[in-house]
Order: structure tokens, then sequence, then C-alpha cells
């Protein structure tokens, strides 16, 4: 399982001394049962989709991030299909808006189509279930970064009626829940939870993005964004630990996309945007804990963002031929 | 290098201060490379609407341009030769839409790889540029004001973290008419030191009474113009075809008078109609609202974002930024609930973390411009007891018990 800490956190509000205490379940649960790799470079675009993109092929993307396009290299999800030979049903993505639909499948000849992973828009399924009354401005809010914007879905689309045929969940039930629920990251691991009930795919990618509304510049909602995304980690990583289908046997990444730009240059507006591309917008971490992983380390040497998908392809035994990365050493 | 040939011709849709600027030293911006040119231009075509102190830089940077060889432009300028640019950039009508092409060329240097190199070069002109045209320093040293916490009662929040080791924490501060004290204080600076927009007071909410010597920009003023813009992109977002690059192009271009904002006209000294010394501060006001990320929804965005816009472009010699509570964000259960009540509702706590670090921005934007070492710095939690002071004369790192008014605090640091 892969979770993307998303929408870009600093290290100063993480795991820096002063940021420490926005994140007590990484520091105090998951680090002491991870492998915890303290710089990973991105040296991609830092856009959301085309980022996110990039860690799913293991190469720098350099698609439209505002686009409804797939990737232009074969993904983590098709590696895995066409290598090992699984079912379309074992490789799944939830991801927060429209413009990540196309990210379980790439437009390369040697794999693409019929080879990729579902993906689910859990805001986009609310949206479509309540489609009369109510104020959902908020839900229509696609991503963070063009606010007023929502790009039209492409692709293969979750339907509604699916929502009842493979997760076993009623519109009326799934409305029920999301009414409990404050935001959308918490209604992406609702849904990943039905998902590893129901399906239990094998390969599991969960984009979060609550912590991107930074765009808006309150700082305060940004710092909720990580202790939020702090928390939901390590419910996912418990219900890891507790489902059957799971637990002893699997694997788990947390990685940011990328960060955010630094107070220091005047060229951006500190945490606002990710927009400079200065060290500390493209410099992250990455935490590796369950099944195969060794706990309690720390590894201080940069690895490349690109390096997850050769290294999951070591753990899961397929061969990511084109990606630019390389298999971590120290997870093999 | 290649040359470009420019004609006078070409930029005969500028305004007419621009428009002289440019055709003056054309024969300099001849030389430039296409990668760089048109950043300048994206600055040079606004000329008419600048602060009296971007003007004098825009002036500087082309003297200076215009004073180097053909040898030391060449040198001036390799990094930008360097870059490669699409057949679609170098077609692009760069020099009537330079920002337009400012913007896809960052998108093209993103996607080519060619960000880090292009960063590089931008870094080396300016320093250099900087070395042979040094900006001038303040008339008298700066002083920044950030007021913080409007609406909030009581709170166990810890404030000025990020501040408090540049200056001393006061925390028996007599808040009776503090406020006030305050706006006292910068209008006696303005009227000392009288210039055009050289002293300024923000509000992230509706502006307090004060003296008209002083800039004025609040967030309550603003509520029309805010309303227009948010109806007009309702509308556009809703157009076949419209993207995000097409919809900021759009916001680009909106006029103050497309807000709603009165056109305010003069007459120049030819007796032709030219746009007046308040037609400046309409831009200005116009680009917070159409370039600025948040500042629409959230006051307190927009208190930060408007400092940060006035430290960079007009880099006053006073600045007083008031802070006020922001709407509410909503949660998503909260919206989802049938019958959900549309008023605003405000957010004073959240409110005071987003002006707590708005304030260390406040802060950080003064000391980039000249004089930093001399610029004083006040931060003040509103009717409490709490304040930083930063400057010369402040001890950094220290805490003081002193009981003391603002006016007295003031007149410590200036």
């Amino acid at each position: 399982m892969v979770i993307t800490f998303g929408g870009g956190a600093r290290d100063q509000e993480t795991f820096a001394p002063e940021g420490q205490e926005n994140i007590p379940h990484l520091m105090r649960e998951l680090i002491p049962q991870s492998t915890f790799f303290t710089q990973v470079i991105n040296r991609g675009i830092l856009g959301h989709y085309v980022a996110t993109a990039s860690l799913a092929t293991g190469v720098y993307e350099t698609v439209n991030n505002f686009a409804s396009l797939p990737p232009e290299h074969p993904t983590v999800f098709e590696y895995f299909r066409k290598d090992l030979k699984r079912p379309a049903s074992d490789a799944w993505v939830v991801a927060p808006s429209n413009g990540f639909n196309r990210i379980g499948e790439s437009n390369n000849r040697s794999y693409g189509p019929g080879f990729g992973a579902g993906v689910i828009l859990p805001k986009h399924l609310l949206t479509a279930a309540s489609a009369s009354g109510g104020d959902y401005e908020h839900l229509l809010r696609d991503n963070y970064e063009t606010p007023f914007y929502t790009p039209e879905l492409g692709g293969s689309e979750f339907e509604l009626q699916q929502l009842q045929m493979l997760l076993k969940l009623s519109v009326d039930d799934f409305k029920k829940h999301a009414r409990t629920l404050s935001s959308p990251d918490e209604l992406s691991v609702y849904i990943t939870r039905q998902l590893m009930q129901q399906i239990a795919p094998s390969l599991l990618w969960i984009t979060l993005h609550d912590i991107d509304i930074a765009h808006a510049g309150a700082y305060s909602l940004y710092i909720e964004g990580i202790r939020r995304t702090d928390r939901l980690c390590a419910e996912l990583w418990k219900t890891i630990q507790t489902e059957p289908e799971y637990a002893g046997n699997t694997t788990l990444f947390i990685l940011p996309d990328f960060g955010r730009d630094s107070d220091d240059d005047s060229g951006g507006n500190g945490f606002q945007h990710h927009r400079t591309g200065d060290a500390l917008s493209r410099t992250t971490w990455m935490m590796a804990m369950g099944a195969g992983v060794r706990e309690g380390v720390v590894i201080d040497r940069a690895l490349d963002s690109t390096d997850l998908v050769p290294s999951i392809g070591s753990i899961l035994g397929f061969n990511a031929s084109l990606a630019q990365g390389k298999p971590i050493v120290e997870l093999a | 290098m290649p040359r470009i040939d420019l004609k006078p011709e070409q930029f005969s849709g500028y305004p007419p201060e621009a428009r002289k600027l440019v055709t003056n030293d054309l024969a300099a911006l001849q030389r430039l490379p296409l990668s760089f040119l048109p950043s300048l231009l994206r600055e040079v075509i606004d000329y008419d609407f600048k602060f009296p102190a971007e003007r004098k830089a825009i002036e500087k940077e082309m003297a200076n341009l215009s004073s180097l060889s053909p040898e030391q432009t060449k040198d001036w300028f390799q990094g930008f030769a360097q870059i490669r640019l699409s057949p679609q950039l170098e077609q692009f009508d760069w020099i009537n839409a330079p920002a337009q092409f400012v913007e896809q060329l960052s998108a093209y240097l993103w996607t080519t790889h060619q960000l880090d190199a292009f960063r590089v070069a931008a870094l080396a002109y300016a320093e250099r540029l900087r070395a042979a045209v040094p900006p001038e320093p303040p008339a008298i040293p700066r002083l920044g004001i950030t007021v913080i916490g409007q609406g909030v009662t009581t709170s166990d929040e810890i404030l000025f973290r990020k501040l408090r080791p540049h200056g001393v924490y006061y925390n028996r501060v007599q808040p009776e008419n503090g406020l006030k004290q305050i706006l006292e204080a910068v209008a006696a600076r303005a009227k000392a030191h009288p210039a055009v927009h050289d002293h300024w007071y923000i509000d992230g909410g509706q502006e307090a009474a004060h003296d008209t010597a002083l800039t004025c920009v609040s967030y309550h003023a603003l509520g029309p113009a805010r309303a227009a813009l948010s109806s007009k992109i309702r509308v556009e977002i809703e157009r076949p075809g419209m993207g995000p690059e097409t919809l900021r192009t759009l916001l680009a271009q909106m006029r103050p008078a497309d807000l709603g904002l009165e056109p305010r006209v003069a007459q120049g000294e030819n007796g032709s109609a030219v746009e007046s010394v308040g037609a400046v501060m309409d831009r200005f006001q116009v680009k917070l609202l159409t370039e600025g990320s948040g500042t629409q929804i959230f006051s307190t965005t927009f208190a930060q974002w408007a400092a940060r816009e006035a430290l960079r472009r007009a880099q006053p010699l006073t600045l007083l930024v008031r802070f006020a509570p922001r709407q509410r964000q909503k949660p998503m259960n909260e919206m989802l609930s049938a019958g959900t009540d549309s008023r605003v509702e405000l957010d004073p706590m959240g409110s005071l973390v987003d002006a707590d670090m708005g304030a260390y921005y406040n802060w950080l934007n003064q000391q980039r411009l000249t004089g930093a070492e001399q610029s004083s710095f006040l931060v003040w939690f509103e009717n409490h007891s709490e304040a930083v002071a930063i400057g010369p004369s402040m001890p950094r790192g220290t805490e003081s018990t002193t009981v003391v008014d603002l006016t007295k605090l003031l007149s410590w640091m200036i």
C-alpha cells in the first residue's frame, strides 16, 4: 500500500523539531516501526497530478498537470498486473479529484489499456450521489491549485452503481456515512477501508490531498490538514493490522509528493504554494513499514522519488523496466 | 545570441509612458535574449500604473541595459541565451502579451527541465544588476506594525514564536486605546515624511478611522469588487473549453472597471486623458484579487498578500497591517447537511493562527528591502497585553515585564 502524504507539506511543519507537534502519530507510533528515509528528492514538475504520476511510474512525467491525460510511462499498476498476471480487481487507486482519473493506466503501447488500476474518486462519487439539494461548493472544488475550475472526467469512471456491486455499499449508506466525515481525505480513507474489506486488492494507492488547502493562504487550515493526514495514516496502518487479508503480509509506504516553498525564497510566499522549485519544495521523506521492512532504522542518504516503483517491484517481484529510479537497497 | 528586430510601432498598444520608455531604449532591448526580454516587458507595459519605487527601479534597469556594450550584454545574459524555447513560444505575441508569455515560458521550463538553469541565470542577473545599480536606501528607517487577533477574547495559543528570537517579547502591554495610538503614530510619520504611497494602512476587515495621509486598502471596502469578481468567474468557468490557463489569462486582463471600480482619468501634459494616481491603487487592488490565491475568500490571506505586494512593489517607509477574522471553513459534513445555513460564520481562533504566521511573513518581507538593519517591526495581539518589538534598539531574544502602552513602546523603537 502506498499513501501519499498529500498536498505537499514542509519539513518545518512536520519532522523539524518545531513541526513535530503536528504529526504525533507518525512520530510516536509509526516511525519506531519503520525504516525512515530522511531525504527523498523530487526532481520533476511540482504539480500534484504530474508529481503523483511520476511517483507511480518511476519516471519524471511531463504531462499537463491540469489536463485529463494518462501518464506517458507504464505505472506501477501495469508492471504489477502484466508481469504477475494479476486480475483488474487486484490494483486500485483512491484519489482526491477529477484530475487524477487517468492515473491508473498509462498510454504506453507495451502496457496501457487493460493492465491498469481501477480509480475511485470518492469526492466525485459523493457529488454524483448527492445530485440534488445541499451546498456542494466545497465538494465541487476539485483541487486547491485552481480552485475555480473542475476538469472534465476522462478515462474509465468508477460509476455510482459500482459502489453497491463492488464495495457492497448502498448510495444511501455512502451518503449517510459521508455526513459524519469532516473532509475529503476522511472520505478517501473510508472508501479505502471498504475496498480492503470487500475486494482486498494486493496493490492499493491512496492519494491524500487535504493539506493542499494551503493554497488558500490560511496557515491554520494547512496545519489542520497536516494533523488530519497524520491521524489518517495511523488509522490506515491500524486497519492493515486488523484486516485478515492484510495483517502481517503488507508493506506500507508513506511519502509526500513534494514539499512547499521555503519562507526564505522571495519568489514564493512561504507555505502557500510550491512554485519556486527550491530545495525545500523538492526535498521530502519516506516511511516504509510492515512485511519485509526493518523497524527503527533511519536512512539519511538522498533517494530519488522515482526509486519508489522499482523498490515496490523488488518487493512484489516485477521488473519496472522503464522506470528511471533504482530499487532502494535498504529495502531489498 | 540572435538579434531581435524591434520597431517603435510594435509598441503602439502600450500606455503612453511605457511606450516612451521602451522606444527610447529599443536598441538595448534588441540585444536581449527572448528568454529574458518578455519578463522585462511585463514590467514595462504596466509602467504607467506602477508605484514611484517601481518606476525608479525600471528606469534604472533600462538605463543600465542601454549603457552595456554588445559584448557586455552577451556576457550578462549568457545564462538566458542557453535556454531553449519552443517554436510556439518564439512565435507568441510576447510584445503585447508579455505576462502570458512568461506564464507559458514557466510551464515550458518545468516540462523541459530547464527551470533550474533559468533560475541560476535569473539570480545571477539580479545580483549583477543590484551591484551595478544599487537600490536606494529609505529616507528614514522603515517601520512595520502588524496587529493580530481581532475578535479573540481568550487564547491559549503561544504567539509570536517565530518573531520572539529577533526582538523583545513584552507581556504587560497596556491595551487600552492601542489601535488608536498606533494609528496616531503612523499618521505622525506620514505627516513628517510626506510622499505618495510611502505610508500604508492595510486592514483585513473594515478600516478604522485614519489619517488621509495614509494609503489605505481594506478587505471590507473591496466587498463589491470581490462579489463582482466571484460572479464573473462563475460565468466564465461554465463556458465550453474553459481551462485553468485560459481563466488565469482572463483574470490577468481584468481592469478596475470590470470589477465596478470607477475609472479615474485626469488630463495629461499634452491634454490627453491619462489615468490618475488613484488608478495606480485601483490596479493594485484588482491585482490583489485576480493574482492572489485565496485573497477573494479569506480576509487573513488578503491582508498578508496585500502587505507582501505593498512591500515588494511600493517599498513603503511605514506599513500598518491589521488582521481581522476570516470566514470559517465549513467541514464536509456541514456542507452535506440538508438546509445548510448559508450565512458566513467567522473563525477568530483560526484567524489568530493565520495572522501570527502572517505577521512573521510581513517582517520577512520588510527585511528584504533596503535598510533592513535599521528597520523596526512591532506585532501586537489586539486588545491584549502581548507584543514583540524588533529593531536596532531592541535586544534580540529577550523578554520584558515592563508595563508600557503602545505609544511609549513605539517611541522606544523609532
